[in-house]
């Protein structure tokens, strides 16, 4: 497993994605964090900068999972995997591990847009804990939602477009099921909204059902890609 | 060293492979022949544990693929038709990469420069992938099948888009692995087995054929004679006398050439070597044969008559 997780970070590195997935999150960040902190003053607030940084992973989560399978299929590759004697789980939670530690790093070196907040202010650190552990979380579940998505099509773009589209449902979903009038719907688009769950931690409390929440995601998409293999294996 | 018993895949309702069974013993090279869509793939695919079987069982040194993979896949090298190989690596990360996969236990210095010194890779391995030849790619994914040295050895038409010289080299090298590994090779180049393998199988519509020994194939087509011969005398008599020597089935005019006489292809019928009645009939006649070459049924004959059966 370690040599997949080692063979895909350096992947990140040899091609552009990882640097242009680093740069993009840093950019897309800075300027949140300007609008959202450094322009409002006294009204900074760290949760509306954050929520701008989880919506923007509509577009960063497919640049990092969208060739993880895809290229291997392409490439013929995937056969070197699936004749080694590594399980189909090592194979696609070291590519998910891979995934998420580049979006990890580049979280905590995004982190040295909160300097100016402490040198210029006194800081509630538990609500910036809160939520960068939310973003964590939301982040492995859009991670797994884009490994599963790039095993199921040979196509890049395929993969890319797909997550971007379930990515946009999950983050969506919870805007409009206020304005739904009928209720055993609403309580469903709540329950899967990825936004409804992520309040507690935006004060920052931990949140055991929404962190639960969050992890199923994770592990239902990589069970759901092992399947996948499995699946066509037995074709 | 395999053991493969009653093996059958369906693709949805279609028998891709249908109820074959063979074993191949320690040491053997075994070349696997077959029309495109006959189940070779498939078939390696499964020894493999690429895919799973219908229904069967496949054993590797006595070890169930689909009940112990992962100490099956340790004993095979697998050379798919397209080498595996990342384009983003150089050799030599490529085969670092493979020896971490494998879990391989040998000392991993000393076993990879092995494996590019026999592979003669040793210019390229710090080249991208990428900016290699096909034939050193090719030569990348045979490194990687031998790494953690397996007992079995697969490979998926190894020598195909090469140029000859690099054809003669895999082939001189895969008869040099099959000293200490058992081999299966599969391929469309009728000659490629002849020349590297011990024994032959030859898979047709998902079922054996035949399975035999290399010099039983070539036997099989001893059993039917064909030769050219050329005869200093008059061309419409010559073809007469031979027309009526006991065995022949057919005689064919070639060419006629001012000094040696009359060049011609005469056919034998089956089980008959008429070569000695020809000598004593043309010897009667006092018309010298100037030359005589045999020709020997080759494979592909064999291939397409044992394929074509339905």
């Amino acid at each position: 497993m370690l040599a997949i997780y080692k063979r895909e970070m350096k992947a990140y590195f040899s091609t552009f994605i990882g640097y242009a997935f680093i740069a993009s999150f840093l950019i897309i960040s800075g300027v949140f964090f300007t609008l959202a902190v450094l322009a409002q003053a006294a009204d900074a607030d760290v949760t509306v900068y954050y929520a701008g940084v989880i919506y923007s992973f509509v577009v960063l989560i497919p640049l990092l999972t969208m060739k993880l399978f895809t290229d291997e299929k392409r490439l013929r590759t995937e056969t070197v995997l699936l004749t080694s004697p590594v399980s189909l789980f090592s194979i696609v939670f070291a590519k998910f591990l891979a995934a998420f530690t580049m979006f990890s790093m580049t979280l905590g070196i995004s982190c040295i847009n909160l300097i100016p907040m402490y040198v210029y202010g006194d800081q509630n650190t538990m609500i910036i804990l809160g939520n960068l552990l939310s973003i964590l979380l939301i982040g492995a579940a859009f991670i797994s939602v884009g490994v599963f998505l790039s095993s199921v099509t040979e196509n890049q773009l395929v993969a890319a477009v797909s997550t971007i589209a379930v990515i946009g449902l999950f983050l969506v979903i919870g805007m409009f099921s206020t304005s739904i009038g009928f209720t055993p719907l609403r309580v469903v688009l709540n329950f899967f909204s990825v936004f409804n769950r992520y309040t507690y931690f935006t004060y920052g409390i931990i949140d055991y059902a929404a962190l639960i929440y969050y992890l199923s995601i994770s592990v239902l998409f990589i069970f759901l890609t092992v399947r996948v293999f499995e699946r066509r294996r037995w074709a | 060293m395999i053991h493969i018993e009653n093996l059958t895949k369906y693709y949805g309702k279609n028998p891709a492979v249908n109820n074959i069974s063979f074993d191949i013993g320690d040491g053997e090279v075994v070349g696997f022949l077959g029309p495109n869509g006959a189940g070779k793939s498939t078939t390696m695919n499964i020894l493999t544990g690429y895919l799973s079987s219908t229904s069967g069982v496949c054993t590797i040194d006595g070890i169930d693929i689909l009940e112990n993979p992962g100490e099956a896949k340790k004993r095979i090298g697998f050379l798919p038709e397209v080498p595996p190989l990342y384009p983003d690596m150089t050799p030599l990360e490529y085969l670092n990469f493979i020896y971490d996969l494998k879990k391989c236990t040998l000392n991993r210095k000393k076993h990879i420069d092995e494996i590019i010194s026999v592979m003669r890779l040793g210019d390229y391995k710090d080249r991208l992938i990428s900016h290699l030849s096909k034939g050193y790619k090719q030569r990348v994914g045979i490194a990687g099948a031998l790494i953690s040295n397996p007992k079995v050895l697969i490979f998926d038409e190894p020598t195909i888009g090469l140029d000859p010289r690099q054809i003669i080299e895999i082939r001189e090298l895969i008869r040099s692995l099959g000293k200490n590994h058992t081999i299966i090779l599969s391929t469309h180049i009728l000659p490629e087995v002849q020349a590297v393998c011990d024994r032959i199988i030859i898979i047709d519509k998902g079922t054996i054929r035949a399975d035999k020994a290399t010099s039983d194939i070539n036997e099989l087509a001893e059993n039917k004679k064909r030769f050219t011969i050329q005869i200093a005398g008059p061309r419409q008599e010559v073809e007469g006398v031979l027309r009526r020597v006991e065995g022949v089935q057919s005689v064919e005019y070639l060419s006629t050439s001012k000094n040696n006489g009359t060049l011609y292809r005469v056919q034998c019928k089956p089980g008959y070597d008429s070569r000695k009645r020809i000598f004593t009939a043309l010897a009667e006649r006092q018309w010298p044969i100037m030359e005589l070459n045999t020709l020997g049924t080759s494979l592909e004959d064999i291939f397409i008559a044992l394929t074509s059966k339905q």
